[in-house]
């Protein structure tokens, strides 16, 4: 076998060893999709009913909690960005935190500090390469998170909320995470999740299935507003933080499957071509084989019929 | 009017139980409180406990709850829990050795848990 045909043979070999396993990769990204959309359909009874109960009582009472009043010069912001702890995923992680990004600028704009909070092993590896402070960072759950997961990344985000702003506690809270659109959808948002703005609690509430404009009875709390509010605020934290978990982990999965999608597309481009090349350097060796020995045959033939003379 | 109400009980990742009932119990911070089809509005913080729903059939489901909220509105009552069992899905075995465990630990909150859920079983 010719040099170069050698050549060919291994790099096909390699190409299709490689395609084997990102078409693995995209058929278990594809498989899992389908459970992570369905975690996010499990939680979302859970979610609407409490975004109800917080716009009943944020409407229904004339009480002011910390957590749904505006400072007037907020001075530090807390950004909860999320992303994933592997790669292979495309654009998935870096579309989140080129977000996180240009909310990071804004806010610095409008004369914020920013605190970061990291879930996922890149982003966290993306700030820990440009030796960025990072407040605090979660790792090892991004591809199926469980409620007590976003339990643990919301109990320092609350409790920094809480903090007065001169003892390092933050005004507002940020969250980025990737929404899945659709299957061949998934964008990068961001939204402040405290202070309550009511107008986002009513739209969320209709993006999610609830009558628009509906009129809510006056409640009567128990034990009181306050109370109610108290307990209600930090469980809205949560579960938004664990909605926006699931939606990052079922993007994921979809970003992970369309990336390997045309890994495995690209690399039967590349076999189709290496194989055409290979078959050319084949036929090359083998007309040359023929010539050399056409040629030496007669050179023979020559030689043969010199000498009989 | 029909005398009942409808319930949903969510926790945080299911839907537990949803389904009409002509009464719930349930255990707020400031004690018990039973609703009744056509009730006032209400907007309560829950206890971890056993909720008790009578349905339009008669048959009673027992739940444990732990920690959450109630609300009715509109004859419809929605009972949120972080964490929200059946009685009949509960491990009886699993939640006496939890309880052993969280009383040889001093784990009051694993205690608690626990001892909610044998209380739901047993009724």
């Amino acid at each position: 076998m010719g040099a170069q045909l050698r050549v060919y043979k291994r790099r096909i070999r390699a190409v299709t060893a490689t395609k084997k396993i990102t078409k693995a990769m995209e058929m278990i990204a594809a498989s899992r999709i389908v459970k992570a959309q369905r975690k996010v359909a499990a939680s979302m009874p859970y979610a609407n009913e409490l975004t109800r109960a917080v716009t009943a009582v944020a409407t229904g009472s004339n009480t002011k909690h910390a957590l749904t009043t505006e400072v007037e010069t907020p001075v530090r912001a807390a950004v909860l960005l999320i992303t994933s702890d592997r790669g292979l995923a495309g654009g998935y992680s870096s579309n989140a935190i080129k977000q996180a990004e240009r909310l990071t600028e804004r806010l610095r704009g409008e004369g914020k500090e920013v605190d970061t909070y990291i879930v996922g092993r890149k982003g966290l590896a993306y700030f820990g390469f440009r030796e960025r402070k990072v407040a605090e960072s979660w790792t090892g759950f991004t591809d199926s998170p469980a409620y007590a997961d976003a339990k643990r990344v919301a109990e320092p985000l609350i409790e920094a909320i809480q903090t007065e702003t001169a003892e390092g506690g933050v005004d507002e809270l940020h969250i980025i995470y990737t929404e899945f659109v659709s299957m061949m959808t998934q964008s990068a948002v961001d939204g402040r999740m405290l202070p309550l703005s009511l107008d986002k609690v009513a739209e969320t509430e209709t993006s999610a299935g609830g009558a628009k404009g509906e009129i809510l009875p006056l409640f009567d709390f128990e034990p009181s507003a306050e109370d109610v509010l108290d307990a209600l605020l930090p469980r809205y934290v949560e579960s938004r933080i664990y909605n926006a978990l699931l939606q990052s982990a079922a993007s994921e999965h979809a970003a992970r499957r369309r990336a390997m999608k045309s890994a495995t597309d690209n690399a039967g481009d590349l076999i189709k071509s290496l194989s055409r090349l290979a078959n050319a350097a084949r036929q090359a060796e083998i007309t040359q084989e023929i010539s050399e020995i056409v040629g030496g045959a007669s050179a023979m033939a020559d030689a043969t019929a010199g000498s009989d003379k | 009017m029909a005398a009942e109400l409808h319930v949903e009980l969510v926790a945080a990742d299911r839907n537990v139980w949803s389904g009409e009932a002509t009464l719930v119990v349930a255990r707020t911070t400031s004690g018990d409180i039973g609703v009744m089809p056509g009730h006032q509005p209400l907007l309560g913080v829950l206890e971890s406990g056993p909720v008790t729903i009578r349905t339009t059939d008669g048959a009673t489901v027992v739940a444990a709850v732990h920690g959450g909220f109630i609300s009715f509105a509109d004859n419809k009552l929605s009972l949120l829990a972080e964490i929200a069992e059946l009685a009949d899905e509960i491990d009886v075995q699993r939640a006496e050795r939890a309880l052993e465990r969280a009383k040889s630990e001093a784990d009051a909150a694993a205690e608690r848990r626990a001892d909610v859920r044998l209380r739901a079983v047993t009724g």
